[in-house]
């Protein structure tokens, strides 16, 4: 239960500084905005080619702007140095990752489903009607990536070359979340629709392990 | 001439002293570091120290940058794990987890919040039960209450180091770590500082302070330690004066 009460706390206390601050959600949506835009006056594709070629350049984007987020959710700590005032504060150090990762997989999922219609708009498909199944997808990804961010951004912020070591450690390892997560997505926009719940199985076995490994050895990640 | 030191036996050294005070604050916990090492790859910040803290002593532990006094904070805030040797906190139960109020040199709070939202964060991140009220009290004891709704941002360093303080003191804390906490402070400030650890230390709370020489902070210790390359080398309850201890520094 403390360790519940614990994420909620600290989850509002992220959801609020970025209301205020507006950091995160501006630079993430800015940048799948221009990737998105830019692809699309490069290659004009035809609705074919987008259904085709169109989900794989989201998810890529995706992910780009998803490392810019990550990098700054434990750098931001350690400015004032709030980490050790939060590791004193919590029982478990997994409410700290649990609020970041869940605050991350929020900001990454509103940007997501805002940028989804700049993309049906530029890349003439219709998303409408899977909508919800688009969510579903779009949930699953982007918890497998904030997952994984989330504890490679508490490593990598104690790093010399921090700036750069997250994206290095983040790309190669977000690979079995990008195929799937494009793979159901593609199937979804595709002239008839479906979910393919074997792409969905395999983002739930990912989130599913690495929130366990997290859960299990995130205190590790933490220490000095 | 230290005029405001307390002799050893004014200090809560007993149990039961240490019982009597537990029901204001926080049980006044003692530390004992036994052959605590601490290595950063090659780098040895602590050398199989030991040295032993009674409940309500008040320490002033000083020593060159880079002597390991932080470290030697961390450690016994259990913020960093020692690569070997032992930390027992004497004067509490088994089991018993020790309340720790840490002051370091960064000021651990959020600039993106308030001085009042950061005061209420932590403590209910602490559990306490009223953490409006508590948050509240703290902002008046540190003379911050015209300010609790601006951003920590906003604040001067002095406001910044009182309101450090004042998170430190969230759940009344029986042990103070403060790591040099008077730096960068106004005399005001620094007045200010000087009465709260006097008050804090006559409420019987173990404080353990990192200072640089001698200053109206150092002496309110009851005792001082000075360290070296990792290495307790001076110590005032094995015969060494507060004089000595001060003036190896200057040396």
């Amino acid at each position: 239960m403390k360790l519940l009460s614990n994420t909620a706390v600290l989850l509002r206390k992220e959801v609020h500084a970025e209301f205020r601050s507006h950091e995160l959600l501006t630079t993430t949506s800015v940048f799948m905005l221009i990737v998105i835009v830019l692809f699309s006056f490069t290659f004009d594709p035809t609705s074919a080619e987008s259904r085709q070629f169109g989900p794989g350049l989201l998810w890529l984007a995706f992910l780009f702007s998803a490392s810019l987020m990550l990098q700054a959710c434990f750098l931001r700590e350690r400015t004032n140095d709030t980490l050790s005032a939060l590791r004193l504060a919590v029982n478990d150090p997994f409410a700290i990752f649990l609020a970041k990762l869940c605050a991350n997989t929020i900001f990454l999922l509103v940007a997501e489903l805002v940028l989804l219609f700049v993309f049906a708009v530029f890349y003439n498909v219709s998303v409408f009607p899977v909508f919800p199944q688009l969510v579903l997808v779009f949930f699953l990804g982007s918890l497998g990536i904030s997952t994984t961010g989330t504890a490679l951004s508490a490593v990598s912020s104690q790093a010399r070359m921090r700036e750069v070591l997250l994206p290095l450690l983040l790309m190669p390892l977000l690979v079995p979340v990008l195929i799937p997560s494009t793979e159901a997505t593609k199937a979804l926009l595709e002239t008839e629709p479906a979910l393919r719940w074997d792409w969905l199985g395999i983002l739930v076995a990912f989130d599913v392990v690495f929130l366990t490994a997290l859960w299990l050895f995130g205190e590790y990640l933490l220490e000095e | 001439m230290r005029r405001n030191a307390r002799a050893p036996s004014e200090s809560c050294e007993t149990w039961c002293e240490a019982d009597a005070v537990s029901e204001r604050i926080g049980r006044p916990a003692g530390l004992k570091f036994t052959k605590i090492e601490k290595r950063f790859g090659s780098l040895y910040a602590l050398r199989r120290l030991d040295l032993e803290i009674a409940p309500g002593e008040c320490v002033a532990l000083t020593g060159r940058n880079g002597s390991g006094k932080t470290t030697l904070l961390r450690v016994a805030s259990q913020l960093t794990r020692p690569t070997r040797g032992e930390l027992t906190f004497p004067g509490l139960k088994a089991g018993e987890v020790p309340a720790i109020g840490y002051v370091s040199h960064a000021i651990m709070l959020y600039e993106e919040l308030t001085a009042e939202e950061n005061l209420q964060l932590f403590g209910r991140l602490l559990g306490i039960a009223e953490p409006e009220k508590r948050a509240a009290k703290l902002l008046e004891e540190t003379s911050l209450t015209v300010r609790a709704k601006s951003l920590v941002r906003t604040f001067s360093r002095g406001m910044k180091q009182r309101l450090a303080i004042a998170r430190a003191l969230l759940q009344d804390p029986g042990l103070l770590l403060l790591d040099e906490p008077g730096t960068g402070l106004d005399t005001e400030s620094t007045a200010w500082l000087t009465n709260t650890v006097h008050r804090l230390r006559d409420e019987g709370r173990t404080i353990v302070m990192c200072v640089h020489g001698e200053s109206a902070l150092s002496q309110l210790a009851s005792r001082a330690a000075r360290l070296d390359a990792g290495a307790l080398i001076a110590d005032t309850r094995t015969g060494a004066t507060f004089q000595t201890v001060f003036a190896m520094g200057e040396a």
